[in-house]
């Protein structure tokens, strides 16, 4: 168990200097890989004959303590074939945007999963059909809940979460896609619509 | 004839920021503006829950519906958000295992050994045989109040009361011998890292030898009453089925996986706690329907009994032995020494301010909880507390294949596929 994953050199072989370096925690192999790369990286660990990485077991992400070191999007992958797993990380720099492809192409499974990174990282999945905050509300604006940066009582004041907790109404709350799909968006009012547009979607009174 | 919605109050009205009153589209009409009773070309939002009895906790559907037929549903869920992940940041190994407890509330036990075995994991610690043995215990013992608890409110759901009140009856018991071990019902805390909490009371095995011994029978009437019963065949069979593929492309785990045909099951491919010495079978469904999946989760419960009777046979043999490892770095020292002796007052000290410090690196283990796959990934830079300690949480991701099997069913439908997802709400919004 301790040796290295033969997937690691199959992948060095096939993507060279994507694969930025590996190494092993706990007898558990772990793979960097590029982020331009990572979709490719994935789709081929999942498809290959030889690899077969079927089964997406997770996807999370890491922020470390260390404000400098990059924030770690997470995919725990598994062949239930071959009984093996593979652990890829794709490290993303904090000051440049924080954007991965999204592989809800190759894993439904990774719908939600990515939704949730998303929500407790503020992680952008490019190319997710539907990346919208998961656990906390939509209109939630204090930030990122998972970030290192976020304390651990929020940034907003006792008195200003009671506030909008008070304020909002979850009962009558129909998001902008439960709305369009009634097929009558185009006919709400205009200002309502521009509310909606401008993403005021807990408060439809 | 072009149909367009017509917006009608909500229940619940209220005025908008210029003054207008609230309004929903919930109708068509036609373009004479008159509203429609035609319900074949009505298109209606219907609002399920967050509280609801049948959605097993606080998670709220919005259905789009053609007549009866299911066009679309979208779950919300986080209105039980918690925030452990972020809670365990701050806190010492030992001290997220409370946490756990609060997760998948209907098998805290089985949580517990989780979180302790990435622990150990991480650190490189081998359990004592006593220590393995009864966490087996703890863990059968959650599977089988769980899948009770699953089964009699998929029950209810579905119209059946009876066999409710049987399964809560058995649930019972095991929770009157959690009790007794751990002294709680609900929050058991059953684990420590490197070992557990106590061991089991005098006269406990007799108790669980008597559950054993019984609960049998009441699967059997359990399956008297169910496994070929008309209405329970009508309202199951074919409805909400998942193929292989799916099942797997969905990463579903547990028994929604296995009811879809796929064998995995990690007790048998990623043995811990040396399941791989227990003589058991894991049972696979065919269609990957609900009907599949009650019956992966009644022979479930038989299989897990007989786990139970082999666990009990092997801790006759260990009596008195050890149940936490003799490591100084997480075992507390008995009190009496830690009184008298200075090197295991040092440890005391060290344990309980400091907490215990695992090297620098991560681990994902996963254990088979009775919803699904329950993994645990820590990542570790040799402090007291995790950097990030996740939970893969089964019953969320298996919750989400729930618009794709519902899609095209009727509406009474939902309810009962809602159900055979065996949700959680504490363990979906963690």
């Amino acid at each position: 168990m301790s040796s290295i994953s033969p997937s690691v050199a199959a992948l060095r072989s096939q993507f060279g200097a994507a694969i930025e370096r590996h190494l092993i925690s706990s007898a558990q192999t772990i793979v960097y890989v590029s982020r331009d790369r990572l979709h490719d990286v994935l789709a081929w660990l999942k498809d290959s004959p030889g690899q077969d990485f079927n089964y997406l077991t997770d996807v999370t992400a890491v922020d470390y303590r260390d404000p400098e070191r990059p924030l770690e999007v997470v995919y725990q992958l598994r062949s239930l074939g071959r009984r093996a797993d593979l652990r890829i990380k794709v490290a993303l720099d904090k000051r440049a945007p924080l954007e991965v492809r999204t592989v809800y192409d190759l894993w439904r499974g990774a719908d939600w999963l990515e939704r949730e990174v998303f929500d407790m990282f503020g992680v952008s999945f490019t190319g997710h059909p539907d990346l919208r905050r998961i656990l906390m509300w939509e209109t939630y604006a204090e930030g990122y809940p998972l970030r290192k940066d976020f304390p651990l009582r929020g940034h907003f004041s006792r008195a200003e979460q009671t506030r909008q907790a008070l304020a909002a109404n979850p009962e009558a709350h129909y998001s902008l896609e439960e709305l369009s799909m009634a097929e009558a968006y185009g006919e709400l009012p205009q200002d309502m619509q521009e509310r909606l547009a401008r993403g005021e979607r807990g408060f439809l009174k | 004839m072009t149909l367009r919605t017509v917006e009608m109050a909500l229940a619940t009205t209220g005025v908008d920021a210029a003054g207008h009153p609230a309004r929903v589209p919930l109708g068509l009409s036609d373009e004479n503006g008159a509203y429609r009773e035609d319900l074949g070309a009505e298109r209606m939002l219907v609002n399920i829950g967050p509280q609801h009895p049948a959605t097993h906790g606080v998670l709220r559907l919005v259905l789009e519906l053609e007549g009866e037929t299911v066009k679309r549903c979208i779950p919300h869920i986080g209105y039980l958000h918690s925030g452990f992940e972020k809670l365990g940041e701050y806190r010492h190994y030992n001290q997220i295992i409370p946490l756990t407890d609060r997760t998948d509330y209907l098998s805290p036990m089985a949580n517990n050994v989780g979180l302790a075995l990435a622990v150990e994991a991480l650190m490189g610690i081998e359990l004592t045989e006593r220590c393995k043995v009864l966490r087996v215990i703890a863990c059968e013992m959650s599977r089988i109040i769980s899948h009770l608890v699953w089964l009699g409110t998929t029950g209810i759901d579905l119209g059946a009361f009876t066999p409710f009140l049987w399964s809560f009856q058995e649930r019972e018991r095991i929770y009157n011998l959690q009790e007794s071990w751990t002294g709680a019902r609900l929050t058991t805390s059953l684990t420590r890292v490197g070992g557990l909490m106590a061991d089991i009371p005098e006269g406990w095995e007799a108790g669980l030898r008597e559950f054993t011994s019984t609960f049998p029978k009441t699967l059997e009437e359990v399956d008297t009453m169910f496994t070929r019963n008309a209405i329970w065949i009508g309202r199951t069979q074919g409805v909400g089925a998942l193929t292989a593929d799916e099942a797997i492309n969905f990463s579903l785990s547990g028994p929604m996986l296995r009811a879809s045909g796929v064998d995995y099951d990690v007790r048998k491919d990623r043995p811990y706690l040396d399941y791989e010495t227990y003589d058991f079978d894991v049972p696979v469904g065919e269609y990957g329907d609900i009907y599949d999946r009650y019956r992966v989760r009644l022979e479930e419960m038989t299989q897990s009994n007989r786990i139970l009777e082999q666990a009990l046979d092997r801790l006759s043999r260990l009596k008195g032995a050890p149940i936490n490892v003799s490591d100084p770095r997480v075992v507390l020292p008995p009190k009496s020494r830690a009184m008298s002796d200075m090197e295991a007052m040092i440890f005391h000290f060290k344990q309980v301010m400091e907490g215990i410090k695992p090297p620098a690196g991560e681990v994902y283990l996963g254990v088979e909880n009775p919803k699904g796959e329950l993994g645990y990934y820590i990542v570790s830079d040799g402090t007291s507390k995790p950097v990030r300690w996740r939970i893969r949480p089964p019953s969320f991701i298996n919750l989400a294949s729930l618009p794709t099997m519902c899609e095209g069913s009727l509406l009474s439908d939902v309810i009962a596929i809602n159900a055979s997802v065996d949700i959680v709400m504490g363990e979906v919004d963690r």
